[in-house]
Order: structure tokens, then sequence, then C-alpha cells
């Protein structure tokens, strides 16, 4: 998987709360491969009205933040579903990290996944910083893993993450790789539990 | 003993489910987690794709089961699929499942349906076993006491790969609720209203356990409901413990143990409860009797309120930040400001989904249709074949014809939309699914949740309308 160190670019403000996958990722593109151009169906029914014409009042529409490296967003973003794709239309469409107040659980372990980092502000940060970026559209953020730091224009913002999933995102480790480090201690696992639970193995028809 | 209690402090029933399936933990805190099942649909694909690249095979074939729902047509032949796209969709779970020696209930299979119905209904899903699936509503297999949470692909591959999934244990959270509802009352009713009170982040992350009187009396059908809707609260899992109900809905059921091997689940069941003075990071509690009809008005499902109130009004509201929330939910909803919601005209109704489209439930919604026509068009949409069937059984399809209602077949449907099955563009929609968000159900569709007899009380009007005055007199 993808490393993620720091990043420094525009970045958008979505100030919509709970702003869930289904809006991220509509349902019908889930159907799509990501070698389909994913990313340029990211946030397809607020970016695009009806007829597919850019709706210009949505954020990411606007020419200062149309190549945002940087989201940031309110409570609760990517609640939802469960669609891993919802990540890569973010990430193909140039996105490295999402900064906001909380996360749909599973989005952010998705996130991760992808070398997407998802940073978390208090409320009251998000509402400044989004304030900052409205007043100054071009200002450019620098988001650091390593020190855990939002830096937009002359103020420095700590954010929290999950120090695993820090650690994670820092190496880009293969997750798999990493559970085949453990394979004897799965087997002896498994090996006691069918002694111990033979209920909880379903019978084979 | 895998989840005794004696020797240690007085525990969850979190606690005790996450010890039993935790192969190793790490320094840093993350665990192992051993899996006990895992189910698997269309959308899987990407997660089969990445082992094809790795050249791998599935660690436990034997343990991954494999539905056709979310693409599968409900209407007109299962067979010559109009759409390409959608075809493809269908035989690719079906190729990859065989490719990889998983068992699919295919959309040929008369066990097929929605792979939350399915899981509980064929006895796969049991009491003390951790199940995953790559959707966000496996939380619904907690209604038996199972640990169950929804992953996303690359955690699909993970454990198709090794069996096993890595977490981080959850923050551990009990919602109580004591004393008894009032007649009409369902279980979608009280999980819209816990939603509605602590919001559509208040269980982030958590584990949550369902306890308390009013959950006890809930049969295993509404407990799937509620458990169902826990992510919607951004709950990881719902969980109900397991008890007299939930052993006398499994014995007898294809897929759970026979014999010698029940008697000794059932052994184990037992011990799976919370002990007394056991600590959950968060507890709350909620009381059954303030529960009215539910209905939402917004474009979340924490915006839901009882049948008799009004919408809001973004102008009586203070903080700038919920007044815009209040504007901007209203007018995609096409809802004027202070409404009331038994006012609110509907184009058509929706009975399905893996929240709302079991036995009890399609009974609920004939209960209320039975004699009686729908004032605008409507699907129903059985939450598995096996349920279709049952259903046909016992006429129901019956009542929801000559109400003037579409009997379809089973499938993720209306509920998402992909399959085909979409509300119209500015059209508005009463349905038993589980998420309103924009766009759900087609672009621009609206949808109003609510439980099964209240679509069917709103068929009958109209609009949305309370359902209490239209079962007075009849069996329920
Ligand atoms: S019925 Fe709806 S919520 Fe349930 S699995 Fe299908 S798409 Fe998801």
């Amino acid at each position: 998987m993808d490393k993620f160190t720091s990043s420094t670019g525009a970045a958008c403000p979505i100030e919509q709360s709970n702003l869930n996958t289904d809006q991220i990722l509509p349902a019908r593109y889930l159907k799509w491969t990501r070698a389909m151009g994913i990313g340029k169906v990211l946030f397809h029914d607020l970016r695009f009205d009806a007829e597919g014409k850019e709706k210009p009042d949505f954020p990411l529409n606007k020419p200062a933040w149309r190549n945002a490296k940087i989201i940031i967003g309110a409570r609760n973003f990517g609640c939802g579903s469960s669609r891993e794709a919802a990540v890569y239309a973010l990430y193909d469409y140039g996105i490295r990290c999402v900064i906001a107040p909380s996360f749909g659980d599973i989005f952010s372990g998705n996130a991760v996944q992808n070398g997407v980092l998802t940073a978390i502000i208090s409320d009251e940060e998000a509402f400044e910083i989004m304030g900052a970026l409205k007043r100054t559209p071009e200002l450019l953020v620098t988001v650091e893993l390593e020190r855990q730091t939002i830096v937009c224009g002359n103020r420095t913002y700590h954010f929290a993450i999950d120090p695993v999933r820090r650690m994670r995102l820092l190496n880009g480790w293969d997750d798999i790789a990493l559970t085949e480090n453990y394979g004897d201690r799965i087997t002896a696992f498994k090996e006691r539990d069918q002694r111990e639970r033979a209920w909880a193995f379903p019978r084979v028809d | 003993m895998l989840w005794s209690s004696s020797m240690t402090e007085p525990q969850t029933i979190i606690d005790k489910l996450w010890n039993a399936h935790e192969i190793l933990r790490r320094d840093d805190g993350e665990s192992l987690l051993w899996v006990d099942r895992h189910y698997v649909h269309e959308g899987s694909f990407h997660a089969f794709a990445k082992l094809t690249e790795r050249g791998v095979r599935v660690a436990e074939p034997g343990l991954t089961f494999g539905v056709a729902d979310h693409y599968v047509p409900t209407r007109g032949s299962r067979h010559d699929i109009a759409d390409p796209e959608i075809a493809r969709m269908v035989r690719q779970v079906e190729d990859n499942t065989a490719k990889f020696g998983i068992k699919l209930f295919g959309i040929d299979d008369p066990r097929q349906g929605i792979v939350h119905v399915v899981g509980p209904e064929q006895g796969l899903t049991l009491p003390g076993l951790l199940i995953v699936c790559g959707d966000s509503h496996t939380s619904t297999h907690g209604a038996l006491g199972a640990y169950a949470f929804g992953i996303g692909a690359s955690e699909v591959a993970h454990v198709l790969m090794t069996q096993t999934i890595w977490q981080k244990k959850p923050k551990r959270m009990r919602l109580t609720i004591d004393g008894a509802t009032a007649p009409g009352i369902s279980a979608k009713d009280i999980i819209l209203a816990v939603i509605a009170q602590i919001g559509a982040d208040g269980a982030n992350g958590c584990a949550l356990e369902f306890a308390g009187s009013a959950i006890r009396a809930l049969s295993i059908e509404g407990r799937l409901t509620l458990c169902n809707m826990s992510i919607e609260a951004g709950a990881r899992c719902g969980m109900v413990a397991p008890d007299a109900a939930a052993i006398a809905y499994l014995q007898g059921r294809p897929y759970a143990p026979k014999g010698a091997k029940f008697d000794q689940a059932v052994e184990a069941w037992s011990k799976l409860i919370t002990d007394d003075g056991a600590i959950f990071d968060r507890d709350i509690s909620l009381d059954a009797k303030t529960i009215a009809p539910i209905v939402t008005w917004g474009t979340s499902p924490q915006d839901a309120l009882p049948i008799d109130a009004s919408v809001p009004d973004p102008a009586c509201e203070a903080n700038a930040e919920r007044a815009k929330y209040l504007r901007d939910a209203l007018d995609y909803m096409g809802i004027a400001p202070g409404k009331k919601l038994s006012e609110i005209a509907i184009d058509r109704v929706f009975i399905g989904s893996c929240t709302n489209a079991r036995i009890e439930d399609l009974r609920a919604a004939a209960a209320v249709l039975a004699g009686r026509i729908s004032k605008v068009p409507g699907l129903v949409s059985a939450g598995s074949t096996v349920v279709k069937r049952l259903a046909e059984e016992e006429g129901l399809d019956r009542i929801f014809r000559d109400a003037g209602l579409e009997w379809g077949e089973s499938g993720c449907s209306m509920c998402v939309g992909i399959n085909g099955d979409i509300v119209a563009p500015g059209e508005r929609c009463a349905s038993t699914t589980n998420r309103n968000f924009r766009g759900r159900q087609g672009p621009g569709a609206r949808t109003h949740l609510m439980s099964p007899a209240m679509v069917a009380a709103a068929a009958v009007n109209g609009h949305l309308a309370d359902v209490r005055p239209l079962l007075a007199g009849r069996k329920t």
C-alpha cells in the first residue's frame, strides 16, 4: 500500500456534516473498476446536475480547489456504506488527506488501506480552517504525519490519528505480509478452536 | 473455557466475544481476530481481483458464503437481464465464487436473498460467532449474539487470504430500553427513536449492546431490524444477548449445528451475557413507553420525528450551522419549513431491504393493507426467496396485489437502486429501508424511512400517516 508522510496543496472545504459515502461515490458507479476512471465521478451528484453540467456552487468546482489534494470536512465524514471505492474515487481524483472532526468508522479504515490520511481536529478548528480557506481560497495547506501537524497560513494545528494507523501510513505496511508472519499462531488457534467450538464450523453440503 | 468469567472481573458480552476470537495482540494494541463466517456478494469483486493479482487461494473456502443480492432483477426475467452491465455483475459473483471454491446462493437458488436475511435464515449466523462482510449492514447479525461488522474491500481480500482480521478493540456501549412499547410500535420505531436521540454519529466506532425488557420482548426478526440500523448511529456493530428466543429461532435451520453439537452450542451460548457489574465505556437508557410511530423527514436517519410532529423550521433555529443543515435537507426533500408530517403527500412506496423484509415485516404491512387500496404505486420485494415463498403460502402476495402494489422477486432492489429499481428524480417514497441519503434510491429521489406498517398506512392514505387508527379492530 501507499505511504503517507506529508502533503502540500490546495485544500477544499466541504461543510456538510454526515457526508456519506453514497455522496462521495453514488451507488451506480460501484460496478466500475478503477481502470474506468473512478476519480471522474467523485462526488458526482453534488458536482454535476442532471444534465451532467458542473454545479458552480460545489466547492470542488471552484477554480482554486479543482486540483485540491486535501479536503476539510465536517462531522462524521464518510459515514454510511462500506464501499471502499469511495476512497478509490478520492485517491484517483488526487485527494491524499481528509481533515474532519470525526469519520465514519469503516471509511477511515478503508482510507488507511489506500494511503489516504484521515486527520482529526476539533469542530472549532475545522470551522476556523474552513473560514480561512473561504477568505483566501488559494492558500496552500501542509499536512505532516510524523509531527501530526496542519499548517494553514500562519496557523499550525495539531491533529489526532490512531497511533497504529499512523505507523501503517508512515511505513506503507502491507497487512497481508504482516499477517503471514503469524501463520503458525493462526493454525494453532484454529486447531484448538475446532476442538472447543466444533459447533461453530458449518457442515459441508 | 472460552468465555467463562469465573476467574476474572465481570465482563460484557462484547469482551467475551472479543476474547474468544483474539489470536494475538500486538504491542501497539491491534489484535488479530479469527473470522468464523464471511459473506460475499456481487460488490466483493475488487477483493477477488486482489487475490487473482497475487495468485493466491482462499484460505478457508468452507467459511465464506456468497449471495447474489445487490444487482439481481426483482421484476421481469431473472435470466435474460436486459442491462449488460447488471448481467455482468451477477455473472461475476458466480464466476468468482466458483473459481475460489465458495458456496454461492445464486440467482436460481431457492435460498437466494439479501445477504443479511439469508445468513440468519439458513442458520449460518449463530450466537458467539465473529462475522464479517463487505457491507456496512453486517451489524444485522448481532441480533443473534454474534460479533458482526462491515469491512472494506482490502479487508475482504485479507479475510479471504487468511480467515483473520486486524482490529482494535472498540469502545463498549450499552443502550438499555426498559418498559413496554405502546401498541403498533415496532423495532423500526425503536431504532429510529434511538438514532434521533443520539445522532448519526452517536455510537461512532462503538460496539453497541442493546439491553432491557423492551429489547428482550422483541422477536428475533425485530432484533435483526434493530441491529441492522445500529450502523446508522455510527456503531461498528450492534448486538443482543442470545436467549431462549434465539435458540428457538435457530433450532432446525439448515446450517445450524445438529444433535449433540447443538446441545454443546446452546451450553456455550447460555454464557454469552453481560455479567452483573460489568463496565461499559458508555451506558445510556431510553424509556420504551415514550416511543411513538416515527418517520424521517430529512436526508440522514437522525432526521426522525414522531408522525404527529411537524418538520423543523430553520427560521426558528438559533444555531446558524444547524439552520443551514435544516434548510439544505428540507430543500432537497422539497418540504416547506414547519409542515406537518402527516400532510406530506407521497408518490410511491417500497417494502423491502435487509432492514424490513422478513416475514413478520410483510405480515405487518399486509395486516394494514388487507381489503384496502393503495393510493400510490409501489413495490414489495421479500428479503429472501424463502420469505417470498412463505408469504405466498400465507396469501400475503394477494393482499399486496389486490391493494395495487407490485409483488417482486427478492433482492436489494429499491433500497440502493443499483439493479434498476429506482425512485424517479423528485419523487417521494415511503420506504422500509435504512438510508434516506440524498440519491440513495436513485438520483434526486426523496426517501422517508419508517416501519412496514407505517409504509402501508402511507400507501392507503397517499400521505405520511399514523398507522394506529388503521389497526383498530384488526389482528396484527
Ligand atoms: S438491502 Fe440495502 S442496506 Fe441491505 S444489503 Fe442490500 S443495499 Fe445494503
